[in-house]
């Protein structure tokens, strides 16, 4: 249908984020929709083509865009440039990928309700989606995720259900250690390590080990992990300094807490977008001091649905936001 | 004949101002309905907002500098009259960034004489502060403002703590990180003074002239509590809503620390067009969420 309509319009698709890359429902219900006639500046949603209005009309974008992913230089069916990264979905401008993207894996558990399943195989689905998503990172050039797999709130569960996690966590870890080295992935882990059972920190610090090299991505899953914690366990460390007289209180600044926070493991400790799925709109306590201007989506789709077209339209609407830290516009 | 159109014009304009009274008066009274219908379910203690969207209100109605602002600090008094209407306790505002700073200083230099001029008006009797009671706090790094500014601001915290109704926080030269840098350095002010005070009480004369290099490890660590406790929004609890205006999705440096478990909102209006139409639409979709934020929180 996209290809018909193609042949028919003269006008060659632009290569730009508000071209393809429309928001899914899922997203745009998160938003309370208001359009002023008087408002002149772009939204990322306006359509002011045939071509556009059509493409909407006929396909979901991600139709769209995984039809044009896999030909590289022109269309075949059009002979029209497309993006030229080997990888990425056209609508996906590759200078602006986020660096960091940090994801909260919500909905494993209500996912496995609706199924009538136990929860263990919605933790299993998650670990599933989890694959798919840092092979995606890995391939479009993301230079870090982290994921939030166990806050230190969850540790109040059922026993039966964390005594699962946790052997989970260690089997993944064991299972994926060669593709972690096969795919070049890095693997952190932040949080509270001495709540974890014995095993689980051995098998933790030996893919740490093992894995420190890697550079192609960076994948940090943060365990028995809280903001609050995070910043609580630099503040005391700050304030080990302060006893032995290595700093003045004066001196502590931002930056002096920012090393001493969990993520100074990366060379990128501030996510530009963050991602929580199963449509709760709440930050729940995950990199608190990280999060300060970090570009937020909420999408509806339980973490085990979470996909590649979930995912692209994650990014297509991260790209499309303005970010002034502050600042103004020119 | 004159006379004729003159009495004409005249008739119309008193029609056309009896037409606007009436529809004024039905829409305050579906308001009212609104709100009683609202406070049915659960109304959030403390919302927090982000004013986000003056400059872009201003430059697309055409009005000069500083007007969007002005537009601003209306659309703030509506919604704070709103939110008295309802039922919501605490509510606190993002008034200036320290980032703001970065700006063009004519800006900065409009937005400080808005507040001086409408801290004035605020404290004047016939304000909605004295007919609601409403308390103003000014939370952020206040040695940051100009001489004049921190006075007004000091002038207007003390002038309103007797009031009990409503709590307004204004965050003005303010940064999350900044808080938590601040609460950080005062924890160890304090638990160093009381070390000190510990070891001059025990006699101890050596570590009081040594000062306090001789502090024990458990003396000076830092605990949670300590950090909330010298939070600047110490006295106000966690807001329960978060509304950023202008369809921004990021939480811009704000709040950082007491939204863990907030539910947060996004209006695409700008802020100076934000009505209490759209404070009472936030709200439904909160107590929506809230059963279930509620279910976690019971868990935790």
């Amino acid at each position: 249908m996209y290809q018909m309509l193609s042949l028919q319009l003269p006008l060659p698709p632009t290569i730009n984020g508000f071209s393809y890359c429309y928001p899914k429902p899922a997203l745009w219900l998160l938003h309370d929709r208001y359009r002023s006639s008087s408002r002149n500046f772009s939204r990322a949603c306006s359509s002011s083509t045939l071509l556009k209005y059509c493409v909407h009309a006929c396909a979901t974008p991600s139709d769209v865009a995984f039809e044009r992913e896999e030909v590289k230089g022109t269309d075949s069916s059009t002979g029209i440039p497309v993006d030229e990264s080997p990888s990425l979905p056209a609508g996906l401008r590759p200078e602006l990928m986020p660096k960091h993207v940090a994801v909260i894996m919500d909905g494993n558990v209500r996912w496995a309700r609706q199924r009538k399943l136990p929860s263990s195989f919605g933790h299993e689905a998650g670990v599933r989606a989890l694959r798919e998503l840092t092979d995606l990172c890995g391939k479009w050039g993301i230079n870090v995720l982290t994921v939030f797999a166990f806050s230190t709130e969850n540790w109040i569960r059922p026993k039966v259900e964390v005594d699962f996690l946790m052997n989970l966590f260690e089997r993944v870890i064991k299972e994926d250690l060669n593709n972690f080295m096969r795919d070049d992935i890095r693997i952190s882990v932040i949080g509270d390590s001495t709540k974890l059972p014995v095993s689980l920190q051995k098998m933790i610090a030996e893919a740490q080990q093992i894995t420190r090299n890697n550079s192609r991505l960076q994948l940090i899953i943060a365990v028995s992990y809280s903001g609050q914690y995070d910043i609580v366990q630099a503040c005391r460390s700050i304030a080990d300094k302060v006893n032995e007289g290595l700093i003045q209180p004066n001196d502590i600044t931002e930056a002096v807490i920012e090393k001493e926070l969990e993520t100074n493991c990366t060379n990128f400790p501030h996510p530009d977008l963050f991602i929580r799925t199963s449509g709760e709109q709440r930050v729940s306590n995950f990199l608190l001091w990280q999060l300060a201007y970090t570009e937020l989506v909420f999408a509806q789709p339980l973490w085990p649905d979470f996909g590649k077209a979930d995912f692209v339209d994650a990014l297509c609407s991260f790209q499309q936001r303005r970010r002034r830290f502050g600042g103004r516009d020119s | 004949m004159a006379q004729e159109l003159e009495m004409e014009n005249s008739n119309e304009g008193t029609l056309q101002r009896l037409f606007q009274r009436l529809v004024a008066m039905m829409s305050g009274f579906l308001q009212w309905l609104f709100f009683t219908v609202l406070s049915v379910g659960p109304i959030p203690n403390h919302i927090a907002f982000i004013m986000d969207g003056n400059r872009r209100y201003a430059k697309s109605q055409k009005l000069g500098p500083g007007a969007g602002h002005k537009a601003g600090f209306s659309s703030l008094i509506s919604i704070l009259e709103s939110c008295y209407k309802i039922g919501v306790k605490y509510v606190t505002v993002y008034a200036f960034s320290i980032d703001n700073f970065k700006r063009d200083p004519i800006e900065v230099q409009s937005i400080m004489d808005l507040m001086l001029e409408k801290i004035d008006e605020l404290l004047k009797e016939e304000s909605i502060v004295s007919s609601h009671g409403i308390r103003i706090n000014f939370f952020g790094n206040l040695e940051l403002l100009s001489e004049p500014v921190r006075m007004a601001v000091a002038k207007a915290m003390v002038e309103t703590a007797k009031n009990t109704n409503v709590v307004l926080s204004v965050c003005v030269a303010y940064t999350s990180t900044n808080e938590i840098v601040h609460a950080v350095q005062e924890s160890c002010r304090e638990k160093i003074a009381q070390a000190l005070l510990n070891s001059k009480f025990n006699c101890e004369m050596r570590d009081f002239e040594r000062g306090y290099n001789t502090l024990s490890k458990v003396d000076c660590s830092i605990t949670l509590e300590d950090l909330e406790r010298h939070m600047y929004l110490a006295e106000c609890p966690d807001p329960d809503l978060l509304i950023r205006t202008s369809g921004e999705t990021r939480l811009s440096n704000f709040l950082l620390w007491q939204t863990t478990f907030c539910y947060l909102h996004v209006l695409d209006a700008l802020w100076p067009e934000v009505s209490p139409w759209w404070l009472g639409w936030v709200i439904l979709h909160y107590q929506r969420a809230k059963p279930y934020i509620d279910k976690r929180m019971k868990v935790l």
